[in-house]
């Protein structure tokens, strides 16, 4: 089953994982503490959708997320310490402070944007796809969005126009089955979303999104699709976000049971159970990774802290370029 | 859609003073941007098609393969697709058929292609140019007829620029193409007929204004085709031994106040002509900027607007009666120097 990828990369993934866990937990600390404020979208549980499609990606690959984007943001090689500088408003942040949160970007890692307008990301990929064809360049693009988006207009504006130019773009619903405090079903007039990608003739495939080397299967073979000029791919990715939408939301909207069910198919057990099974990283090495991490995480939080805020006055220069 | 590959040859002659209408002559522009620039595309309903909507592209789909693209109807769609291909190295001209459905790229307009750059940290340029086809006169009823310049005035991060000759058309068009920020481009609709000289390969610089007729009574400050009826309204008044200078604003953002500031030291009066309403539009914003700085007038400042709490409707005698006259024009001039 994991036969694309090699065993050094799958142990690495098993590392990203336990990063964005880390980091994520670590945020909600440091919110305690108040050195992080306004909000935050965290995204424990969903791993193994950020890790296993981002590993899909090849250099000079890009790729636009949302609002709930620090897990692809340090899949893509985003250091923690960047991380939580952005988050603590400093400028060795990504974005300088500037953005937050929701705005976890570095374009040289291919990070073109973290939008906090829902829907907002899609029609951007669809432009850089786009924008890659007409150039002649050999690159692709992934689009991150939840459930909820799939209800918004640009959603189905950039499927239909990236299935109409055949961009090479693969778009990824993170369905985590809410969309804020609406359970799918409340808002949301089709079950499997993958479907809604029949109407503009693309292909539409359910993934399990708590199985890293499923994720990592399917989306490169969509985005191989996408680049070879076979168009566009509607990957929906079952899954379940731990923590409630935001900071000041403690889900109280879940049925009884339902978070502790996905527990039991948790993103990250699931690969270290194979990893050990496999002989590539025992339960004692997978204990060792998870306290390298943790001393990492916690390390990069202290450094993040040391960072100065810029002047108001020098965030001017990032209004105009000109 | 055919892939790019080579730039096409630069045209490299000097600039010669040609006669163009106001459409040749955004067609000359959009042509000699794309020469000059391989990255630059084309993009929006039925641009490639007949020349576009309102003629504007004739010849460029021949001379540019795969370089001027049609979109699906979707204002707020194409204008994301536009931002992507900004960043990731081409510079897309979006065309916007009328004015009135900018609202519906609103996210687009408001939350994406100005604060793209801002967001990342300075990461990004978004060098996106909106072109937007505006204004009453052509009988197109109610939501078919808005100029909207001043709409999204308000936004740090975009530019403005409004066009009121075949010249000013011209020039600020290649200026706002070549420009790195997102740009809204203003059209007027009733002036593509327009005959005007045209000095192919001028670029404007961004964010002045024009004193197209210089006067010592009265400033008459305008933009589209508020420009051409000012500049009648000055004869008219001429004749009557009043000295009227005529502003062309040209850029909505930024207001170039030092321009408008000097002329009204000399007059002392300013006339304010928009085809707009005048609640929060660039003229309000300019009385209130020349108000805080102590402008010492001879009389209040004066805006000739469309009428307070009317829409535009579609009856020829109507509309012709809503948009803002060279008469009221030159009325509004007459009374500001008490005559
Ligand atoms: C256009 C827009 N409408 C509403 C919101 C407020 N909002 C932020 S996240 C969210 C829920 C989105 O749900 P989903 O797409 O499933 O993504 P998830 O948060 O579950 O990752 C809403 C309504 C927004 N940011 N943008
Ligand atoms: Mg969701």
């Amino acid at each position: 089953m994991a036969g694309t990828a090699d065993s050094d990369r799958r142990v690495g993934w098993y590392r990203q994982m336990w990063t964005i866990r880390l980091f994520e937990e670590k945020v909600q600390e440091l919110f305690m503490s108040g050195l992080i404020q306004g909000t935050t979208h965290l995204c424990q549980g969903q791993e193994a959708v950020s890790v296993g499609s981002i590993s899909a990606m090849q250099p000079g690959d890009v790729q636009t997320n949302t609002y709930r984007g620090h897990g692809e943001a340090l899949a893509l090689g985003m250091t923690p310490e960047t991380g939580f500088a952005e988050l603590m408003g400093r400028s060795a942040g990504g974005s300088k402070g500037v953005g937050g949160s929701m705005h976890f970007i570095d374009t040289s890692l291919g990070n073109i944007g973290a939008n906090a307008i829902v829907g907002a990301g899609l029609p951007i990929a669809v432009g850089a796809a786009l924008s890659f064809k007409l150039q002649g360049k050999p690159h692709g693009a992934l689009t991150f969005f939840g459930d909820g988006a799939t209800n918004i207009g640009t959603f189905h504006e950039a499927l239909n126009m990236a299935a109409v130019w055949k961009t090479p773009v693969v778009f990824i619903i993170t369905n985590n089955l809410y969309g804020e405090y609406s359970p799918q079903m409340t808002t949301t007039a089709t079950k499997d979303l993958a479907r809604r990608a029949d109407p503009f003739g693309m292909p539409g495939i359910i993934v399990d999104g708590q199985d890293v080397d499923v994720v990592h299967r399917e989306v490169s073979a969509a985005l191989e699709r996408a680049k070879a000029g076979e168009g566009p791919s509607l990957l929906e990715m079952k899954t379940y976000r731990y923590r409630g939408h935001s900071r000041t939301d403690p889900a109280k909207y879940r049925a009884p049971g339902e978070l502790e069910a996905w527990k039991l198919r948790d993103p990250i057990d699931i690969l270290g159970a194979k990893l050990a099974e496999e002989g590539l990283l025992s339960a004692d090495a997978q204990q060792q990774v998870r306290t390298e991490v943790q001393a990492a995480i916690d390390a990069a939080a202290e450094r993040a802290a040391q960072s100065p805020v810029l002047t108001l006055e020098e965030t001017r220069q990032y209004v105009y370029a000109d | 859609m055919s892939t790019l590959t080579e730039a096409a040859p630069v045209a490299t002659t000097e600039p010669e003073e040609v006669e163009l209408t106001y459409r040749e002559a955004v067609n000359a522009a959009l042509e000699d941007a794309m020469a000059e620039d391989p990255t630059v595309v084309l993009m929006g309903e039925d641009v490639n098609a007949d020349g576009g909507v309102f003629k504007t592209n004739i010849g460029l789909p021949e001379r540019f393969p795969g370089r001027v693209m049609p979109t699906p109807i979707c204002e707020n769609g194409f204008m994301g697709v536009a931002l992507g291909m900004s960043i990731t190295g081409m510079r897309p001209i979006v065309e916007i058929m009328f004015a009135d459905f900018l609202p519906t790229a609103g996210d687009a307009i408001v939350n994406q292609l100005p604060k793209y750059r801002y967001m990342s940290g300075g990461q990004f340029t978004v060098p996106v140019t909106v072109r937007v086809m505006s204004g009453g006169g052509g009988r197109f009823g109610t939501q078919h007829s808005a100029t909207a310049e001043s709409w999204y005035m308000a936004q740090p991060g975009m530019r403005i620029a409004a066009a009121s000759s075949s010249q000013a058309a011209y020039e600020l068009l290649r200026a706002s193409i070549r420009n790195n920020d997102p740009v809204l481009f203003f059209e007027h609709k009733a002036l593509y007929p327009r005959k005007g000289p045209v000095r192919r390969g001028t670029i404007a610089d961004v964010g002045t204004a024009k004193v197209l007729r210089e006067g010592n009574d009265v400033t008459i400050l305008a933009t589209l085709l508020m420009v051409e009826r000012s500049l009648q309204a000055a004869e008219q008044l001429a004749a009557e031994g009043i000295s009227a200078e005529v502003i062309d604003l040209r850029w909505v953002r930024p207001i170039d106040l030092p321009t408008i500031e000097a002329s009204v030291a000399k007059t002392g009066r300013l006339v304010i002509a928009e085809e707009q309403w005048h609640e929060g539009g660039w003229g309000a914003t300019v009385i209130s900027e020349l108000a805080m700085r102590g402008t010492p007038w001879k009389s209040a400042p004066r805006a000739v607007s469309l009428p307070h709490d009317l829409l535009i409707p579609y009856s020829p005698t109507l509309e012709d009666e809503m948009l803002p006259s060279v008469d009221r024009i030159a009325a509004a001039a007459r009374e500001s120097v008490g005559r």
